[in-house]
């Protein structure tokens, strides 16, 4: 509930019911405002719900904070900046993300023994960034970094991906490379993920599951063999038709 | 020729010794970015603790450290301030120094019977302690003798800080201050960070507080104004001019910033400048500073300091 108490007054979410199953990739659109931010910002604990619960795994997290539920979920923002220390070097920053869920104790942050591990993590993602770990996370393309938070986000074992629209600030030859990345680590470890886009053909190129999402509701929810027969002109004819409706 | 000598004595033991405070704003200004006026009130904390403990035969090195902990006390206040009240950092600060003289003076006056000066003259200090003898008194006396202690303690502080900064614990402290969303999704809580970082900082500035007090052989409120000041300077001084220089650790660079300060602070005195203006030349020290810090001038720097050859090139090219 936004603005509460005001005209402006806007209540999302009203009857809103998602269930996600384990290693399903579920792809969600939809326009400016139709509520898919707030899903995982509710999801991620970054804002709580005024009435109603989450569930994550048959536990109930809804009074969990940010930080705790991080524990188990992994999270890629729109944001390139977001998603790594600018300051430190990428070897620092895997060394951190390495250590998650661990104890940050007075033991040595970086090692050799860590540097062999992260440079095939880092060759495999194919960025060339394997021969510049030494350098600072922001000098860093938005794309690179951009993987550099998906390694980091996906490194330690987690239960869901979600992924924030995080090819929205790159140009298409990045996004698209990014994407590939995106596939490849899902689909290796198995991962349960939910990503938020913008890009009607990667939600049909991508994913087992399809959510449209409008003024708070899921409008489409698509999956299996009809997902994998869907075309982005299906879905834009949908989304053409809920705009009429709405009078946009 | 030997006033020359002595102001450069006097400016290392200064600089030294205020180095361990821009060590400590350091952690909370530049790692932690975190704007901390709290240290105005932990600086006299220090300060006043020690003398009131030497007063009492409290062994002065024991002063040290039970000084660091009061300070490590007062900055876990304010984190708490600014974590769990969500009250920005500047209030934070005012809120803790202004509280921070009474706490001071109440300290002063229980621990002196009274009096609101605590004088240990008499007394051992760390400046006279078995160590400080390794310099025979014959050779600079007791200045040299003071400068070699702060050396001591400033090159332990300085290396126990960066042993820190590279564990692990460390790493997170500095990633909390480059980017406070990346300790969350670390699932950590950046506030318990933030708040630990806070007590590091006014740790140390309480530390440099007990070892100027032991200098001057008193301690008393009035220590602290000007400290956030000072402190800053030398950390923005130190930061901006050796930022180019790759290999230099960022405690060097804000030791040697302090040393700037100082040098900077006692060449304007030695022009014949009244006494009655050391807090203006201080304002203005820092002035200059963030404007030689500022990222305008020091493109304006790099251009002027250009050679011919490449300046030509620009032009070529606009």
């Amino acid at each position: 509930m936004f603005n509460k108490g005001t005209v402006d007054e806007n209540r999302l979410f009203l009857n809103f019911n998602l269930s996600i199953d384990d290693h399903e990739f579920i792809s969600v659109i939809g326009s400016n405002g139709s509520g898919k931010t707030t899903l995982l910002n509710l999801i991620c604990g970054t804002m709580r719900p005024d009435i109603g619960t989450v569930m994550f795994g048959g536990e109930n997290i809804t009074s969990m904070p940010e930080f705790k539920r991080a524990r188990r979920i992994g999270r890629v923002l729109q944001d390139p900046k977001m998603g790594t220390c600018p300051n430190l070097t990428i070897l620092e920053n895997l060394a951190l993300a390495e250590n998650k869920n661990r104890k940050f104790n007075f033991a040595r942050a970086v090692n050799k023994h860590h540097e062999e591990r992260f440079r095939t993590m880092l060759e495999n993602c194919g960025m060339g960034l394997e021969n510049r770990m030494g350098v600072l996370a922001g000098s860093l393309s938005g794309g690179q970094r951009q993987a550099l938070a998906l390694i980091i986000a996906t490194m330690t074992d987690i239960d869901l991906l979600i992924l924030d629209e995080h090819t929205a600030a790159l140009d298409p030859k990045s996004s698209e490379i990014l994407m590939q990345i995106t596939q490849k680590v899902v689909s290796e470890k198995k991962l349960t993920t939910l990503m938020v886009t913008h890009n009607l053909r990667y939600a049909v190129e991508y994913g087992s599951r399809l959510v449209m999402m409008h003024s708070g509701e899921a409008v489409m929810d698509i999956r299996g063999e009809e997902k994998k027969q869907l075309c982005v002109e299906d879905i834009l004819d949908k989304f053409n038709k809920i705009s009429i409706e709405s009078g946009n | 020729m030997g006033v020359f000598v002595n102001n450069l004595i006097l400016i290392a033991e200064e600089g030294l010794m205020y180095a361990l405070l821009a060590m400590g704003m350091y952690i909370t200004y530049s790692i932690l970015d975190f704007p901390d006026l709290s240290v105005d009130g932990t600086f006299p904390l220090g300060a006043v603790l020690t003398g009131v403990l030497i007063i009492h035969g409290v062994n002065p090195w024991l002063c040290l450290v039970i000084a660091f902990a009061a300070g490590m006390a007062a900055g876990m206040l304010t984190g708490l301030m600014n974590v769990k009240l969500k009250i920005i950092p500047l209030l934070c600060g005012i809120i803790m120094y202004t509280g921070m003289l009474s706490i001071n003076l109440v300290l002063i006056k229980f621990g002196t019977g009274g009096s609101a000066i605590a004088s240990f003259f008499t007394k051992n200090t760390i400046f006279n302690s078995s160590l400080a003898t390794v310099i025979p008194k014959s050779v600079g006396g007791f200045t040299l003798r003071a400068v070699f202690i702060s050396l001591i303690i400033v090159i332990v502080c300085k290396i126990l800080l960066d042993l820190y900064l590279k564990t692990k614990n460390g790493l997170l402290l500095r990633a909390t201050g480059d980017n406070e969303r990346y300790t969350t999704m670390l699932g950590k809580n950046s506030g318990t960070i933030k708040i630990l970082g806070l007590m590091l900082g006014n740790g140390f500035a309480a530390l440099a507080g007990s070892v100027i007090a032991q200098r001057k052989g008193s301690a008393d409120q009035q220590m602290g104004v000007g400290m956030v000041v000072l402190g800053l300077a030398s950390v923005i001084i130190g930061i901006s001019v050796f930022r180019r220089v790759k290999i230099m650790k960022g405690t060097t660079m804000v030791i040697l910033g302090s040393i700037i300060y100082k040098a900077a602070y006692q060449i304007v005195l030695a022009l014949g400048v009244p006494t009655d203006w050391n807090n203006l030349i201080k304002a203005l020290i820092f002035l200059i500073a963030l404007i030689i810090g500022g990222a305008k001038f020091q493109a304006l720097f790099i251009k002027l300091f250009k050679s011919p050859k490449n300046r030509e090139k620009d032009v070529e090219v606009t």
